[in-house]
């Protein structure tokens, strides 16, 4: 009797079709509203902007693992997210080159240097965000007014965060916050749009709120406290991007529930710190990044309790 | 109560409305001596008996361990070896049928008084967990310690699998007589009978049954994978907590299958052994899904063609159910007392194992709340003192994290080899 050789393997036999590819499918369509709001706010430089973003990350990744003989791994996406997010972090009239450089920090030095997709310690994007920042200052502060504003002679704006708190005119209003109509990087100014895209990755259920929820919260308390509008310290700057779209990164946060709390509230406090103390306007790219360094330590203080597991005795 | 987490899977209960057919004597049956956990008989019988149904071919001194018996009347054609699905290896007896089935003179209903002449009675019928694990039933109804739950395990978590569904269906009798049966002579107060919650019509008959009966009650069990795991369903049915190192006897539950305990019942009546089964056979090569009851030592080529199964386009056989059962290299090997399914497929998607990303999706499915990621990683740099604390050996291997992954890692089978570098105590 001739015998078929069947296969064996170890159980389970069955799975589920969800692929990393499809939740960074996912990521990306969560990125859509606040992305296409970005390019209506500030024109169709966002879309070039975006389109060299993605095209030099997704080429990175692609040129590191062939050096480094490794798989090639652009098929699972998590490039193309890594581009469309650094893109959503500058400002839009950010020379391609520099957007280029921002690329290679992200995906070669944060990502494949450290072993690729899940390896890296720090968000790709924001540390980009964060070099490039440092690397040049005027450029990536060089906030743009929606171009329905345009005037003939000036084109620049200054990041709302300066204003809120004083009484200087061109503070925009809460509204103007929560549409985007104001200045900014081209992915972080509507508020609206970044929420629609968190909850629908929460809705997914690619990402739990946990850690947005205690970005914003402890934000808000803070603010709160200390007197300041805490409605449009929430709704400035890059909070909702970095709460729904960074915090929220797997690779960097921790996994627990527990861990993603303390890692949402170490960014609250960071972000508040900074804005209220700090030399910078803005502080959410540096709230995330330290929260990234800290999150082994979090990691391992918040393991979760084993069902029906004793305590090691002590010896 | 907290809840325990799990995963919703497909239940593709196709075959529960199939009402179990007897599938034929077969011409020549092979039966191993090892069906059960524990140590393998050595057989009793050899090259040129003749054998009767119902007669013992194979039993051991240990006390680990359970006796076989012959389901079909014939000579004894070969004593072979033989190696189980999980690997061990044991003598086998083949036997040729003479199709008469005459019934041996060993049968007959044992005498039943108290409790020991029960637990005799209860290792002599070569009973051991029908759901699947094959523990010896004579060990598990003796515990060391006072036991006053009876969790009668009718969850059947598994997807394809609806064996233990007909039991529950087609034997009212035999399910209600053994756990009345198990409760008398135990004297346990208490017992229930755990179902899922996608067996409505069950639930609705048991609850109507055991209404009137004092100390019975029917448990409903959410649709939630893994309920039929033995922790998970002595916490869902009683709230109690089997602790790290202990049995789950010493929780004074003792869980038992629905269709195990309708054996002891129909066994203590007829004293006719265990030596059918009823089998689901599902699966995409199969063209005719059925529950089949068959003599224990049949091909599983010969009913997989009798459910119009295309056995040439096989290239996947699992014995048991997609989550947990085990790969069958060979489709010649025969059914055993733990076969409560054969699934045959024609497909098998080799999806490749990509990098972690850290998702966690198998640390919120774990019943147990284990991180399975964090163990792989452990595991990868064989840190062994980070293997315990992550609690590694509590791992029931349910195979809910390696469903979720969308990275395709084997983290269930990572776990089974991380808990191989722990040093035995």
């Amino acid at each position: 009797m001739e015998n078929r050789k069947l296969v064996v393997s170890p159980s389970p036999h069955d799975e589920n079709y969800l692929k990393t590819s499809h939740i960074m499918l996912n990521v990306i369509l969560a990125l859509m509203p606040a992305f296409i709001a970005g390019c209506v706010i500030f024109g169709l430089r966002a879309l070039a902007l975006a389109a060299v973003c993605i095209v030099s990350c997704v080429a990175f990744e692609f040129l590191s693992r062939k050096l480094m003989k490794r798989e090639n791994t652009i098929g699972d996406l998590s490039a193309v997210v890594t581009g469309l997010i650094l893109a959503m972090n500058l400002p839009v009239t950010l020379p391609f080159w520099m957007a280029v450089i921002g690329s290679f920090t992200a995906i070669v030095i944060v990502k494949q240097l450290f072993g690729g997709l899940g390896q890296n310690f720090a968000n790709p994007a924001i540390t980009a965000r964060i070099v490039l920042m440092v690397s040049f200052p005027s450029a990536m502060t060089n906030w743009v007014k929606p171009f329905w504003y345009k005037t003939a002679d000036a084109v620049s704006s200054a990041t709302p965060l300066i204003y809120i708190g004083t009484d200087e005119a061109g503070q925009p209003s809460l509204m103007d916050l929560f549409l985007g109509n104001t200045g900014g990087c081209l992915g972080e100014t509507c508020a609206l749009a970044l929420l629609i895209g968190g909850l629908y990755l929460a809705a997914r259920k690619m990402i739990s709120l946990a850690a947005p929820l205690s970005f914003i919260g402890s934000l808000f308390v803070l603010c709160l406290i200390a007197g300041c509008d805490p409605v449009a310290q929430i709704l400035a700057g890059g909070v909702f991007l970095g709460a729904f779209f960074m915090a929220t990164d797997y690779a960097t946060t921790p996994i627990s529930k527990k861990g993603k709390i303390v890692f949402g509230l170490g960014c609250g406090i960071i972000t508040f710190v900074i804005r209220r103390f700090g030399s910078y306007p803005e502080g959410v790219s540096f709230s995330i990044l330290l929260m990234n360094v800290l999150t082994p330590y979090i990691e391992q203080l918040t393991r979760t309790k084993v069902f029906g597991a004793k305590e090691a005795a002590k010896e | 109560m907290k809840r325990l987490n799990g995963i919703k899977l497909k239940h593709r209960k196709n075959t529960e409305n199939s009402a179990t057919v007897d599938f034929p004597i077969p011409g020549k049956v092979r039966i191993p001596m090892s069906m059960h956990m524990g140590v393998p008989c050595q057989p009793l019988v050899k090259v040129g008996d003749t054998v009767a149904v119902g007669q013992k071919i194979g039993d051991c001194d240990a006390p680990f361990s359970v006796p076989v018996h012959s389901g079909v009347s014939g000579k004894v054609t070969a004593i072979s070896d033989y190696q189980t699905a999980m690997g061990a290896v044991c003598k086998a007896v083949e036997i040729e049928t003479d199709g008469l089935q005459t019934v041996s003179d060993e049968v007959h209903p044992p005498v039943v008084t108290d409790k020991e002449s029960f637990i005799k009675a209860v290792r002599e019928s070569g009973s051991c967990g029908l759901g699947g694990a094959g523990f010896p039933t004579h060990i598990k109804l003796n515990p060391k310690n006072e036991v006053d739950t009876l969790v009668i395990n009718g969850a059947e978590c598994e997807p394809y699998i609806t064996a233990d569904y007909r039991e529950l269906t087609e034997d009212t009798e035999s399910v209600m007589g053994g756990i009345e049966m198990v409760m008398k002579y135990l004297g346990i107060k208490v017992a229930k009978l755990a179902i899922e919650e996608n067996k409505p019509e069950a639930i609705a008959r048991y609850t109507e049954l055991t209404a009137k009966i004092d100390g019975i009650d029917v448990i409903t069990l959410p649709s939630v994978y893994p309920q039929g795991a033995e922790k998970v369903i002595i916490y869902n049915s009683s709230g109690r907590i089997v602790e790290e190192g202990t049995l789950p006897a010493d929780t004074g539950v003792i869980v038992i299958n629905v269709s195990t305990i309708a054996f002891l019942y129909r066994y203590v009546k007829t004293g006719m052994p265990l030596v059918t089964r009823r089998l689901t056979i599902d699966g995409n090569a199969v063209g005719e899904p059925k529950n089949v009851r068959a003599v224990i030592g049949t091909s599983f080529r010969e009913i997989l063609e009798f459910c119009k199964t295309e056995t040439d386009k096989v290239i996947k056989l699992i014995g048991g159910g997609p989550m947990m059962g085990m790969s069958i290299p060979d489709m010649d090997m025969p059914v055993v007392k733990t076969s409560n399914a054969v699934l045959a497929f024609k497909t098998y998607d080799d999806r490749k194992t990509t990098a972690c990303i850290r998702c966690g999706r198998c640390v919120n499915v774990c019943p147990l709340g284990l991180m399975p990621t964090e163990i792989d990683r452990a595991y990868k740099i064989k840190d062994i003192e980070d293997l315990k604390k992550l609690k590694v050996m509590l791992c029931m291997n349910c195979g809910s994290c390696t469903y979720v992954c969308p990275a395709n890692r084997k983290l269930a089978e990572t776990n089974q080899l991380a808990k191989m570098l722990i040093p035995r105590k």
